[in-house]
């Protein structure tokens, strides 16, 4: 049911919508231990898609596997395919270092850089030779701290390091640093869940600008934020996909007991 | 009696123990006549903490007694009471009476357990003043030792001097008899020697703790770590005769192919054999610093589509700079301490020169050479050795306080 429901879906959005990524059959494994099962799934460009699901069920390690950064990790394999605008991305042929400049991230704790505000945002562009003269890196760090919403903040202290922002700033700071390498998918694996509820608020506002431009899968436990910010939602429980759909039907009306039961605080 | 020493040891141990014990064994004992009373009554230390305490006051009073009569045995203490049994007699007697004072004191509501605390809060200070007091000591005897000496050997002659020759004749009326104290070329060779062995160890050094901490594999990090700190547990003595018997004699055949004049004690030889020796204070220390910056880091590096390379050049090293400077001084400082190695591949002629491959002598050398053989304590010659000394704290110092200087500078910007 639920795959007829998936086939639905497609059809009715790629008039509109272009898959941005396609997976096929994902299995991943740490060590001998699976932790994805078999997962289909779709994300649709321009479109904010939210994976939610209990701990350990293996969102964070999808959302790994989009930018390929599981490879750090030595004991981590993946199977099946993932693919990007068409393109298998554990290809041997994928620069993975390309790849990563296109699906920028965002994590859950805020890591900016031990550098100045401004050397955090123009660290990115600096290493992709997307900066030939000092003019270009001061544009680029302004119109990304602007779409990140912090430019009002720290104009005049951009020569101030990254660390000593606040929570809120330094996670629009991670933000605007993925922004300015220009990246066509941004995954945020938790970004709020280090925030008070203003910051919060800040960033969903900017999740739903940056939709605009960018695909956006975002990690989330909040239920309430899945349904504010995303437009398809994907439930995961024990490395399964068990529901994906329209955030609205996912949240109004689930096909499956399970995810009535997670969204609904059921879930034991 | 000859072995009085020995014995009043072995008596104040079974003390000790005998003490713990009893104490322990009347708390157990209140504690039973206690709760039989009444189920109200809360023991408020565990046994054990009443035997720490019982054994500290059996201690405490026996030790203070007994520092005090070997300070005032041999002046101020009559004939009998300087005696070694009389000594023995104090030490078991101040104990027995501590241990009945402390034992009286055993009750339900009675605080062992912070009492014990306190004591060992003092044990703690206490050890860490002899240190304290130990530098201070030195400190304080190199700056006399040293006022000595520039009394005889002005202060100007010392720092600017070009001649080092410090023999004083053994009779006054014997040919250049007060000898010469400029130590300029002495501080020129320490200079150069410390400024080789840093150019070698502080590349291979912080190469290696870069390959250790973000490329090796775990399997080849755990034995070749040990292997790499082994380098720093080698007697710098067996260095020093590698650096004579192997390298010195090396470079020299390879100079005289080259058509170099090299000669076979060189500050060359030293110098590169020192900085063997010291790579691992550099890359230890680094390998430590590089480890500590969060794994977020190199994440959020990665994340942003930077190679291994450029995570490690823009944000690795910058996060870890305080720590890598301060273990390039310190491995600094150790290199200018150094004496063995350069006894015996630099030479000791004080030679004032910046060519590598002569011989050369420095400050440690000379301290060793003024200081070695029969002395008289206060001719220049031997308090000279107080100056350079004193020199070589101050520098080592320095070096320090700015390595100190800078870990907290960059900790306040990063953290
Ligand atoms: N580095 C790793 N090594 C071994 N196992 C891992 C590793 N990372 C994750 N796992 C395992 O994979 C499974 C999925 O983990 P994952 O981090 O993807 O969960 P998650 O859904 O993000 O959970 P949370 O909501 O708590 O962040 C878990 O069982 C976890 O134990
Ligand atoms: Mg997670």
């Amino acid at each position: 049911m639920i795959n007829t429901l998936l086939e639905e879906n497609h059809m009715q959005e790629n008039s509109i919508l272009r898959a941005k990524y396609a997976a096929k059959n994902l299995d991943v494994y740490y060590a001998d231990k699976q932790a994805l099962f078999g997962i289909n799934l779709d994300i649709m460009e321009n479109q904010v898609t939210s994976l939610i699901g209990p701990s350990g069920c293996g969102k964070s390690t999808l959302l790994r596997c989009l930018n390929r950064m599981n490879d750090v990790i030595d004991i981590c394999s993946v199977k099946g395919s993932i693919r990007l605008d068409g393109q298998d991305i554990y290809d041997d042929g994928i620069d993975v270092v390309e790849l990563r400049a296109r699906v920028g991230m965002v994590f859950q704790k805020p890591n900016p850089f031990p550098k100045s505000i401004y050397d955090n945002v123009a660290y990115g562009p600096k290493i992709h030779g997307m900066i030939d003269q000092k003019s270009d890196a001061d544009e680029i760090v302004e119109t990304s701290l602007k779409k990140a919403g912090l430019w009002q903040e720290v104009k005049d202290r951009l020569a101030a390091p990254g660390t000593g922002l606040s929570g809120g700033q330094q996670q629009r700071l991670c933000i605007a640093r993925a922004i300015a390498v220009n990246p066509e998918v941004i995954l945020m694996d938790e970004p709020c869940s280090a925030l008070d509820p203003i910051a919060t608020a800040i960033i969903e506002q900017l999740i739903d600008e940056l939709k605009q431009k960018f695909t956006i899968v975002i990690v989330t436990h909040s239920m309430q934020q899945a349904a504010r910010v995303s437009q398809k939602t994907a439930f995961f429980h024990l490395g399964s996909l068990v529901e994906f759909g329209d955030t609205d039907q996912i949240f109004t009306n689930p096909q499956n007991q399970q995810t009535q039961d997670y969204i609904t605080g059921r879930y034991g | 009696m000859p072995y009085t020493t020995t014995i009043s040891i072995f008596v104040s141990l079974c003390l000790l123990v005998t003490a713990y014990f009893w104490g322990v064994k009347r708390a157990i004992a209140t504690k039973r006549s206690q709760t039989a009373l009444s189920t109200q009554v809360k023991f408020h230390s565990l046994p054990g903490f009443h035997g720490a305490y019982v054994a500290i006051w059996c201690a405490i009073p026996s030790l203070v007694l007994f520092v005090a009569w070997q300070t005032l045995r041999p002046n101020f203490l009559p004939q009998w009471l300087a005696q070694d049994m009389a000594g023995l007699v104090l030490l078991i007697s101040a104990g027995i009476l501590g241990l009945f004072f402390a034992q009286k004191r055993i009750a339900s509501r009675f605080k062992a357990r912070h009492k014990v605390e306190t004591a060992f809060s003092l044990v703690m200070l206490l050890s860490s003043l002899v240190a304290v007091f130990t530098t201070f000591g030195v400190v304080v005897s190199l700056v006399f030792e040293t006022m000595r000496f520039f009394s005889k050997v002005s202060v100007s002659e010392f720092l600017f001097g070009l001649h080092w020759s410090p023999q004083i004749a053994l009779r006054a009326d014997q040919v250049a008899s007060s000898g010469s104290f400029g130590a300029v070329s002495i501080f020129a060779g320490t200079l150069l020697i410390t400024a080789i062995a840093m150019l070698i160890a502080v590349p291979i050094g912080l190469f290696s703790a870069i390959y250790m901490s973000e490329y090796a594999t775990p399997k080849f990090r755990t034995w070749a770590k040990p292997l790499l700190e082994i380098l720093a547990g080698i007697p710098t003595v067996v260095y020093g005769f590698f650096a004579a018997l192997t390298i010195a004699p090396f470079m020299r055949n390879w100079g005289f192919e080259l058509g170099l004049e090299i000669s076979s004690e060189s500050a060359m030889a030293a110098g590169l054999v020192m900085g063997v020796m010291i790579i691992p204070f550099v890359s230890s220390l680094s390998d430590d610093v590089i480890n500590a910056v969060p794994q977020t880091l190199r994440d959020g590096s990665a994340a942003l589509g930077a190679t291994k390379s450029e995570t490690i050049r823009l944000v690795l090293l910058p996060a870890a700079l305080p720590g890598i400077v301060s273990s390039v001084l310190l491995a600094t400082s150790r290199a200018i301490g150094e004496t063995m190695i350069v006894v015996m591949a630099a030479g000791l002629a004080a030679n004032l020169t910046a060519n590598p491959f002569q011989a050369v002598t420095t400050v440690t050398v000379q301290i060793l050479t003024l200081l070695v053989g029969d002395q008289e304590f206060d001719s220049p010659k031997t308090l000279a050795a107080f100056a350079l000394g004193f020199v070589l704290f101050l520098l080592t110092l320095g070096l320090n306080i700015l390595a100190l200087k800078i870990v907290n500078k960059y900790r306040e910007k990063y953290d």
